[in-house]
């Protein structure tokens, strides 16, 4: 039988050849949720009457959603991951360690042909590292930490080609925008995107996770990349297994086969209320803007910091915006430190806040007034996503979110690409 | 499945309904009581949506309902607020996944059938639903019988306690 990449993967953690539209149990290499999550999987885990985490060392708790903690109900969900945690030893990383995303691939606990699922649902972000990995929910991760196992629908694929060469101005953020206008937020529903292509061959392992992240924004179970040279120095030194990439098989069955070429594509930006309103940066330049956030699990990275503080060094954020920043790790922000950029970001009038997710999800660090239009680098931007329905969310690139910051107003990130 | 009949009054929705949209974060962070979290049940887009539902109801929504975030405390939130059912075209499939896992019934169908305030009955066992104020009678996709034997045991939970762990 002719394999999709999701097929090979799933076959692989259920010990049998498996393919699309049937429902198995798999084996589970790693698991995370985080503390909008793990609480509700920890009270579920209780009542389903288990007494043993099969396998701690496979499973991940993250304190990110609101960390640290703007109330005290919220510091008791802490509490009860922190507690847990230390009885079952399952790994914690606790406030300041930065977004679950970021820290579980920089740890190195998700290498190529890994089975990986999140209680969050942009854990489709690892399939960047030719992994199969999807978000789920509380009870599928109770379920996990009593068995090691999970029931899954093998998905049917859809493969999406790159071609053409990456415009100056456009970043990944944008390709993936442009992507999420063309297929749209339910395109990919139930689906296994593969990307592949020479355009994913071209960017860097960061700006690959920023499209296997906002995969699932159209629907998709999963958006895998093929594992490549850069994929593996990617890992060196954060895992220490042999690495064995996973490839699809000439033949293998596909739903449907798209093919882009973005050489002449624009920086894109995602307009309120839904992640697939997408425009060309020019039919939306001049909007005000409020407010504009640099961070999250899909644009916090050092490489997404580094992009904005190019623009933004030596200038000052326009007197009408706040800027906030978000690293998305402890060592992103550490690198930043280091490296110079984040003095760059704090002299522009950045206000840099604790790594994590509270801003992009509307816990803390960052609510918007009723009326207010803030430009971000999250991958959402449903109405009341960043805490108040009344306020309206454009995504862009961290180039264009740096533009914007200093006119007021959405500005195409190509204007200061010289300066 | 269960021989139970469903009854209720129809609350229609559009397409693409987020998990955001029906529980949003500001609440989900907060509390692991799904009672309270039912009474800021789908707030930002319909205010006062608790008030205006009996138990029993069904939500009738179009494509991708539940699409946005992993949170189980969405589908919670309807189920404790006393939603007998969500009827839609189409799920997310985290929904999906979640709604299955906590036993609350989800019924793919062609909703443009249905209209705002409708009365249904619905026999899952028999894969019916039957529009009583016009009588009109809709087939319901069925689950495949792994997803079954979960919705039977009433969700995750209690198939757990009942089977000690997979029996697929």
């Amino acid at each position: 039988m002719k394999m999709t990449i999701a097929e090979k993967i799933i076959s692989s953690h259920c010990k049998k050849e498996v393919k699309a539209g049937e429902l198995v149990i798999a084996d589970v290499d790693f698991a995370i949720a985080q503390d909008g999550t793990a609480p509700l999987a920890i009270e579920v885990f209780k009542k389903m009457e288990q007494e043993k985490v099969l396998f701690p060392e496979k499973i991940a708790f993250f304190i990110d959603h609101s960390a640290p903690p703007p109330n005290r109900e919220i510091s008791a969900l802490h509490k009860l991951m922190r507690d847990f945690a230390k009885k079952h030893k399952v790994k914690l990383h606790d406030v300041g360690e930065g977004v679950c995303h970021v820290v579980t691939t920089e740890k190195g606990y998700v290498k190529p042909g890994d089975l990986v699922v999140g209680a969050d649902s942009h854990t489709s972000s690892y399939g960047a590292l030719n992994a199969f990995a999807t978000g789920v929910g509380s009870t599928d991760l109770a379920a996990v930490m009593a068995s090691g196992k999970i029931w899954l629908r093998v998905p049917e694929s859809i493969k999406i080609i790159l071609t053409g060469k990456i415009p100056e101005g456009v970043y990944s953020k944008d390709i993936i925008l442009y992507l999420m206008g063309k297929i749209t937020s339910r395109g990919a529903v139930y689906k296994s995107i593969e990307f592949e292509g020479e355009v994913i061959e071209e960017l860097s392992m960061e700006a690959r996770f920023t499209i296997s992240n906002m995969a699932m924004e159209m629907g998709a179970k999963a958006g895998i990349m093929r594992a490549d040279e850069k994929t593996v120095k990617w890992l060196e030194g954060k895992v220490e297994e042999k690495i064995t990439p996973v490839v699809p098989d000439e033949g293998a069955s596909y739903d449907k086969i798209f093919e882009y070429d973005i050489s002449n594509i624009s920086p894109q930006v995602a307009c309120p209320h839904s992640v697939d309103n997408v425009f060309p940066v020019e039919k939306v330049e001049g909007t005000p803007i409020q407010q504009a956030f640099i961070g999250t699990c899909t644009n916090g990275r050092l490489e997404d910091l580094q992009i904005a503080a190019s623009i933004l060094k030596g200038k000052r954020v326009h007197p009408d915006v706040r800027l906030i920043v978000a690293p998305a790790s402890r060592t992103v922000y550490l690198e930043a430190l280091k490296k110079g950029i984040i003095s760059q970001l704090v002299e522009a009038k950045a206000a840099v806040v604790t790594p994590g997710c509270g801003c992009c999800v509307g816990t803390h660090n960052g609510i918007p007034a009723d009326g207010e239009n803030v430009i971000s680098t999250a991958n959402r931007n449903f109405k009341g996503r960043m805490g108040n329905p009344n306020s309206f969310i454009y995504l862009a690139s961290p180039a264009t979110v740096a533009a914007s910051c200093l006119n007021g107003k959405i500005t195409d990130p190509r204007r200061y690409l010289n300066e | 499945m269960s021989e139970k009949i469903l009854k209720g009054k129809v609350h229609k929705l559009g397409d693409d309904i987020n998990t955001d949209y029906i529980i949003s974060g500001r609440y989900k962070f907060k509390t692991l009581d799904p009672n309270e979290l039912a009474r800021h049940l789908l707030e930002d887009i319909c205010p006062d949506f608790y008030q205006k539902i009996s138990p029993g109801d069904f939500i009738v929504a179009g494509e991708n309902f539940g699409c946005g975030s992993s949170r189980e405390q969405a589908p919670l939130a309807i189920k404790y607020a006393g939603i007998g059912a969500v009827i839609a075209k189409s799920f997310a499939r985290i929904f999906y996944r979640n709604a299955i896992n906590i036993g609350l019934p989800i019924i793919i169908t062609d909703t443009d059938e249905i209209n705002q305030d409708d009365t249904l009955l619905i026999n899952l066992k028999k894969g019916a639903i039957t529009v009583c104020n016009r009588e009109k009678t809709l087939s319901i996709t069925p689950f495949p019988s792994e997803i079954l034997s979960i919705i039977e045991a009433g969700g995750l939970v209690e198939y757990f306690k009942k089977y000690g762990g997979w029996r697929i």
